[in-house]
């Protein structure tokens, strides 16, 4: 799984020159349990929140708080009856699923849990991650990439409508963020002078990323909700359009790996999230003062970790439960003509500061403090340009008819009878308008005793 | 080169498990007769080999041979081919006159070229990893790149983005017409439901299947007042003359009715039997009907009613039900 020969890095990442064979198997084991236990923790706490959101309670009867529920229901997926289609390219077909949980297991070993560690019980001392590559952010990337296969083979494969369509979406849609995603990551990259992950998190002591770099994380964190295929990016398996995209034809065990890929998926970006923008398994703020550093040190960083990752679970269940899905030519307008650009031009500016303070001599103050009153003096600029004189009946109907162009002035729209009929077709009332009197009004209140009631509904609508 | 090439023990289990994989893959690519296959094969080689150029303690070039290659360039590859022909094998017919000739004469032209090149290179002696990883290894890529090859690196990247432009030109189209987005067509749709005062033209057709009886694609809707709707069911079928028609309807619609009124339903299609409770249905069926008098063509009301009556009243229910 991972590569046998790892380069020892310089001074400032993680050293794991002292693990010896036993321990990376032991630590792989370890990232394998927790991937596993955190999907089945994720199933019950994405259905409880969103249970919240939508008022009701969600799973609370298996276990306490129903934290068990999770178990019967992979059971229950597990013991259905596995299924080959007869059209599907059977060997692509089997591959698929395997090829997605496989590449979703990959990326945890280079996210770091914590600093080096003690174990309990032994005087080894080891950094708590599996391991860590000069290059460990592309190959997060690569193996993301490489993920894409389990969904478009998937799709491809079963031999079907549907599936097809969604694997289709699903390598644009890939293929489209992870240029975002991969700009938004080298601006990090760019001022930690790093692509390891341990190098990262320790060029954040001073400042997280996700405030020094603020619209990077911005555009990691929609392109990260698109790579993962969540609401509202869930083109990919769209139920109201797709039945299920590319699962539509898979069943049980194999349909249960793509489910595990999708979770595990999940858990990965916001791992990088934590790791490339929150300060990876650092303390926050007013904690990270206390006691020179104590909760830096030995194992508390894992708890800040944890805490941090389970806060991007819980942005991606917070997205689900708040936003619609989004039209696909929308969602690649999105993605081409505002992510990418946007990421562009900020990797662009970031590169010329970062240039300009490494190959002069000004301090990053002085420039910061340039670069605020260039745009001080842009605003100013801005404000003495005069404001663009509002064509002529805009101008007019701004106080009534807000937003509708041509409407004329509200003092017209009183007085000028409301036309249902205007242009032919039925057509609500305009700001400022009003209904004429129902012709149907009086006989529905004709009957004696209804009359109060229709007062009553008069005065409270 | 080297004359310290020392092989561990791990590297050469790796090499040996990899190197046969990848010979496979490669093959594949000869001989597999679906693109997809050929596709997903090279894929494959590319993945083991950035295996090795990691082992090799090349981990930049490894990782970005996935990255470009296989996450991008080979996803674009099977992404084009799924599109073309989904289930097409190759087709051995050549299209071109003369093809195989020019590509023998071209292919020995770069051979020649090749060994021209590699015979007359000189090499530097190797530093060793040692030196070359000295900073890590994507800083002594870095310095190679943006140093010593910033050049063609630079016109790489050039002749990247004029093919890139190329085909942006190539495949630009003129625009005919105004551009048509959500606004015009709604606003269009509305003109002519105000002109011809039929409300197809902003309301969506309908689909098809009968209310609890079927819902398969092949079977026509009924209107309100009992007839059968062509446009519900899609032009592919229709042309296809897959449609039900009315019998194959009539002896689904007996069926149903008969599990819906509880009676045993048996498998194997007993003619008798079937015949037997169809009429006996048929018979409630009407009874109902005539109870219900005008309503009966209300879809949800004629749910028992045979579908072959449903076709016959039709013509006669028509002029009373249109407005």
């Amino acid at each position: 799984m991972t590569p046998p020969t790892v380069p020892v890095l310089a001074s400032a990442g993680a050293d794991f020159s002292a693990d010896s064979i036993g321990l990376v198997f032991i630590k792989a084991a370890a990232i394998l349990v927790f991937l596993l236990l955190s999907v089945l923790f994720a199933l019950w706490f994405e259905r409880r929140i969103i249970g919240r959101f939508q008022q009701r309670l969600g799973p609370n009867v298996r276990g306490p708080f129903g934290l068990v529920q999770s178990i019967p229901d992979a059971l229950k997926l597990l013991l259905k009856e596995d299924i080959t289609v007869k059209g599907a390219d059977k060997v692509i077909y089997r591959i698929a699923p395997m090829i997605s949980v496989f590449c979703a297991f990959m990326i945890f070993a280079i996210i770091p849990f914590g600093p080096a560690v003690q174990i309990p019980f032994t005087d080894i001392v080891t950094p708590l991650q599996l391991t860590d590559l000069p290059v460990s952010v592309l190959y997060f990337l690569g193996i993301a990439g490489l993920g894409v296969y389990g969904i478009v083979l998937g799709g491809w494969s079963s031999g079907s409508t549907y599936p097809l369509l969604g694997s289709v979406r699903s390598t644009a849609q890939v293929i489209s963020y992870e240029l975002a995603m991969s700009l938004s990551l080298v601006s990090v990259l760019i001022v930690a002078g790093s692509m390891s992950t341990s190098e990262i998190v320790n060029s954040q002591t001073q400042l997280w990323w996700s405030v020094a770099l603020a619209p990077a994380f911005v555009i990691y964190l929609i392109s990260m909700t698109g790579e993962v295929n969540r609401l509202p990016f869930d083109l990919p398996e769209a139920e109201g359009e797709l039945v299920a995209g590319y699962t539509t034809e898979y069943s049980s065990m194999k349909f249960a790996w793509f489910f595990l890929a999708e979770y595990i998926n999940m858990l990965n970006v916001s791992a990088i999230a934590t790791t490339l923008f929150m300060g990876g398994w650092r303390a926050p703020w007013p904690l990270s003062a206390i006691n020179d550093g104590m909760f830096n040190e030995g194992w508390w960083p894992l708890l800040w970790f944890l805490i941090k990752l389970w806060g991007f679970m819980f942005f991606f269940v917070w997205l689900r439960a708040t936003l619609l899905r989004f039209r696909y030519d929308q969602f690649m307008n999105l993605g081409w003509k505002v992510l990418i650009p946007v990421a562009l031009a900020w990797v662009v500016g970031v590169a010329v500061i970062q240039g300009v303070r490494q190959f002069t001599d000004i301090s990053l103050q002085t420039l910061l403090f340039a670069l605020a009153g260039a745009l001080v003096l842009f605003a100013v600029v801005l404000l003495l340009i005069p404001e663009k004189k509002p064509a002529a009946d805009g101008a007019a109907g701004t106080a009534g008819g807000s937003g509708t162009p041509g409407s004329g002035t509200p003092a017209d729209a009183k007085a000028e009878a409301f036309d249902a009929f205007a242009g032919g077709y039925p057509v609500p009332p305009l700001p400022g308008q009003s209904l004429p009197p129902s012709p149907r009004r009086a006989k529905v209140t004709a009957p004696a005793d209804a009359g109060p009631a229709t007062d009553k509904e008069n005065t409270d609508g | 080169m080297t004359e310290q090439l020392v092989l561990s023990t791990g590297e050469a289990v790796l090499f040996w498990v990899l190197a046969p994989l990848m010979v496979l893959g490669a093959l594949a690519l000869l001989f597999a007769r679906r693109p997809v296959h050929i596709a997903v094969s090279i894929a494959g080689v590319m993945v083991a080999l950035a295996v090795l150029y990691i082992a090799l303690e090349a981990p930049f070039l490894g990782v970005a041979q996935v990255v470009v290659y296989t996450g991008a360039v080979m996803m674009l590859f099977l992404f084009v081919i799924m599109l073309v022909g989904v289930d097409s094998t190759e087709s051995l017919t050549e299209t071109l006159a003369g093809q195989r000739w020019i590509a023998i004469v071209g292919g020995l032209g770069l051979v020649a070229l090749t060994i021209a090149i590699v015979t007359r290179a000189t090499f530097a002696s190797p530093v060793g990893l040692e030196a070359a990883n000295a900073d890590t290894n994507p800083v002594g890529v870095a310095r190679l790149i943006f140093g010593d090859y910033v050049f063609p690196f630079e016109l790489t990247a050039a002749l990247l983005i004029t093919a890139a432009l190329g085909a942006l030109v190539l495949s630009h189209r003129r625009r005919l017409g105004p551009k048509r987005g959500q606004r015009e067509t709604v606003e269009k749709k509305l003109a002519t439901f105000a002109e011809s005062g039929s409300a197809t033209a902003v309301v969506s057709a309908p689909g098809p299947g009968v209310y609890a009886r079927t819902n398969s694609a092949d079977m026509p809707a009924l209107a309100a007042s009992g007839e059968t709707l062509d446009a519900s069911v899609t032009t592919v079928l229709r042309v296809r003359g897959q449609v039900l028609r009315d019998e194959e309807a009539a002896a689904q619609t007996g069926r149903v009715a008969m599990i819906a009124s509880g009676a045993p339903v048996f498998d194997t299609t007993d003619e008798a039997q079937l015949e037997d409770e169809t009429s006996e249905i048929e018979a409630t069926a009407t009874e109902s009907e005539g109870a219900e008098g005008a309503e009966g063509a209300d879809p949800a009301g004629s749910d028992h009613a045979d579908r072959d009556d449903a076709g016959d009243s039709s013509p006669e229910t028509d002029e009373g039900d249109e407005r």
